[in-house]
């Protein structure tokens, strides 16, 4: 019995150290995992922060050897590229979540356009690139704006279709049931009581699925190209700050390095303000 | 009365109309993709993926190089991406208190926030010089002898894009296993604890068999988002197609040829090419998605003999 005990009691031994070890693993991938971010986050604060200034907003590149370049011209390309893939993408986007959540939400060809959906939002974003330079850049001969937005459009179509659905989702049928008693037709259902209802989460789908495309940079090294002066024109080549701060941080020159730090300081301010609003905006939705 | 019904109806066409776009979309991507490198396909056929040569000048295209570093730049990643976003999941889920667990896994999301190009840039200056002083020089010290491990550390090359891609898909992975582990019944565990079990086998054994197959979703998820990256790999890979035991050599992969050489592509078969090895991309991440799509949706049905609540 005593020899038993004693077996017992190692053996528990062991098990006790293995749940130690284990757990202690778990805690330290945690903190491996967020090593990176922090050290990018305050590589990027440190090193950019010294050229960020209002010249750095409103400036447009200046050559090797000239100080008081900017990035003037990519920021505003980013927010002209934006707002073309904006145009594009939202109304597809929440019309098909509309379908999706309102119209026919089981059967065949639902599930093809969830389906559809998902697999956009897993294609390369340098693929959909390839695509709107054989679409928009071949036809119209020149790279342009208009191609780099439509890009950014098409990645952005997916992420809001998926969020919009979810969040039409939220809205108790009670609301429609309500509407559709006083005898409200269908579409004054959706338009006056489903989509104010959940137009905190539709706008917050929407500014994350901003924040995504904002930063992406291979589809418009096919399409918008870069540009080192003003351009708003849509038909035009176009700049663009992630594209300015790729080209930099590939040149030899030191001063473009700085440069391309203080861009991304300025595209993460950009990116993670967005995000972090739109996130917290989001925690505080809910439906009874 | 009756134009009221019609205004119903046309909005209904409309959400349906927006609805077959999109689906057309996809069809035209794949369409356009593939009658833009049918000069390619046709000229090159199957060789075009066992060829190692891939020369503009002489007019010959063989994508293995790139194919090559794409496979061993992924593999890398998931090699190390796996166990530490597993690791982070179950932290998430099973030990850290609420207080600790909602920030934490709110600085991981962000993680999957930071746009590529910044990967890249802090690639470039920060990590690959990490990697040549704090990896590759005590690795090539040590095990220099095998080939794997022989060149010189360079910093630049397949373990750095390995290694920046693991970065990249932790979120990815760790997202979709927080979710499918807090989706695992309560019950599961307390049957588990019940019988005596510590904290880590009621993981081992009740909490993460059940959810073997919805990690596994995930990690193909990340496995197609690190195959189809494109900007941070190619600030850090070294954009040099030659296929090399080892992984400190520079390497290519297929998102960044793309990126690399599309715009110099003035010949119709360079750029037919090209167009190939991004059908090819398309091809190889249409069918993980589904595959990913297929494991997380089966988990919510839950396994068979497992308890369901």
């Amino acid at each position: 019995m005593n020899n038993l005990q004693a077996q017992y009691n190692k053996h528990m031994i062991r098990r006790k150290a293995t749940n130690y070890i284990m757990l202690t693993m778990m805690v330290l991938c945690a903190v491996i995992a967020l090593i990176p971010l922090i050290s990018i986050l305050t590589h990027i604060g440190a090193s950019g922060i010294k050229g960020l200034n209002l010249g750095f907003i409103t400036n447009l590149p200046s050559p090797v050897g000239e100080t008081g370049g900017g990035m003037g011209n990519g920021l505003v390309g980013t927010l002209i590229l934006v707002t073309i893939a904006s145009v594009i993408g939202i109304p597809l986007g929440v019309l098909t979540a509309i379908y999706l959540s309102e119209y026919q939400q089981i059967g065949i060809f639902p599930s093809v356009v969830r389906f559809v959906a998902d697999s956009l939002l897993g294609i390369p974003s340098i693929v959909v690139g390839i695509f709107a330079y054989v679409v928009i850049v071949i036809p119209m001969k020149s790279f342009s704006a208009f191609a780099g937005g439509a890009a950014l459009g098409i990645m952005l179509i997916p992420i809001i279709i998926r969020g919009t659905e979810g969040m039409l989702r939220m809205v108790p049928d009670s609301y429609r049931e309500a509407g559709l008693a006083l005898g409200m037709r269908k579409w004054r259902v959706i338009v006056s009581i489903v989509l104010p209802t959940a137009i905190r989460g539709i706008v917050t789908t929407i500014m994350l699925g901003i924040a995504r495309i904002s930063g992406e940079t291979a589809p418009l090294l096919l399409t918008a190209f870069g540009n080192h002066y003003w351009s708003t024109r849509i038909d035009q080549p176009i700049a663009a700050l992630p594209l300015q701060i790729f080209n930099y941080a590939i040149s030899p020159f030191e001063e473009w390095h700085n440069q391309a730090w203080s861009g991304s300081l300025l595209l993460i301010l950009l990116v993670l303000i967005i995000s972090i609003v739109s996130r917290v905006a989001t925690r505080q939705q809910k439906f009874k | 009365m009756l134009s009221a019904s019609w205004v119903d109806r046309i909005f209904k066409v409309i959400t349906l109309l927006a609805a077959s776009a999109v689906v057309a979309l996809l069809f035209a991507i794949i369409i356009k993709l593939y009658t833009q490198s049918s000069f390619s396909i046709d000229k090159f056929g199957f060789s075009f993926i066992t060829s190692t040569d891939w020369n503009p000048v002489t007019g010959e295209y063989g994508a293995l190089p790139f194919i090559f570093g794409t496979v061993v730049s992924s593999f890398i990643a998931i090699l190390i991406a796996v166990p530490i976003s597993v690791g982070v999941a179950i932290f998430l889920t099973e030990i850290a208190p609420r207080w600790l667990s909602t920030p934490i896994g709110f600085l991981v999301e962000l993680l999957a926030a930071i746009p590529s190009v910044i990967y890249g840039l802090w690639g470039i200056f920060i990590f690959v010089p990490f990697v040549r002083n704090y990896i590759q020089m005590p690795l090539h010290d040590v095990l220099g002898w095998m080939p794997l491990f022989s060149g010189p550390p360079l910093g630049i090359g397949m373990l750095a894009a390995g290694l920046i891609l693991a970065i990249m898909i932790i979120p990815i992975i760790t997202a979709i296993s927080k979710d499918i582990i807090s989706s695992v019944p309560i019950l599961q565990r307390e049957g588990a604890l019940a019988l005596g079990a510590t904290k880590w086998e009621t993981i081992k054994y009740a909490v993460l068999p059940y959810a073997k197959t919805g990690i596994l979703g995930g990690i193909i998820l990340g496995l197609g988002r690190a195959i189809g990256e494109t900007m941070a790999v190619t600030m850090v890979i070294g954009n040099r197609a030659e296929i090399s035991s080892s992984i400190f050599a520079p390497a290519h992969s297929m998102a960044a040829v793309i990126a690399n050489e599309f715009t110099e592509a003035t010949e119709d078969v360079y750029l037919s090419a090209i167009i190939e090895i991004g059908l090819l991309l398309f091809l190889v991440t249409f069918v993980l998605n589904g595959l990913a799509r297929f494991f997380i949706w089966s988990v919510a049905r839950g396994p068979r003999g497992g308890i369901r609540q």
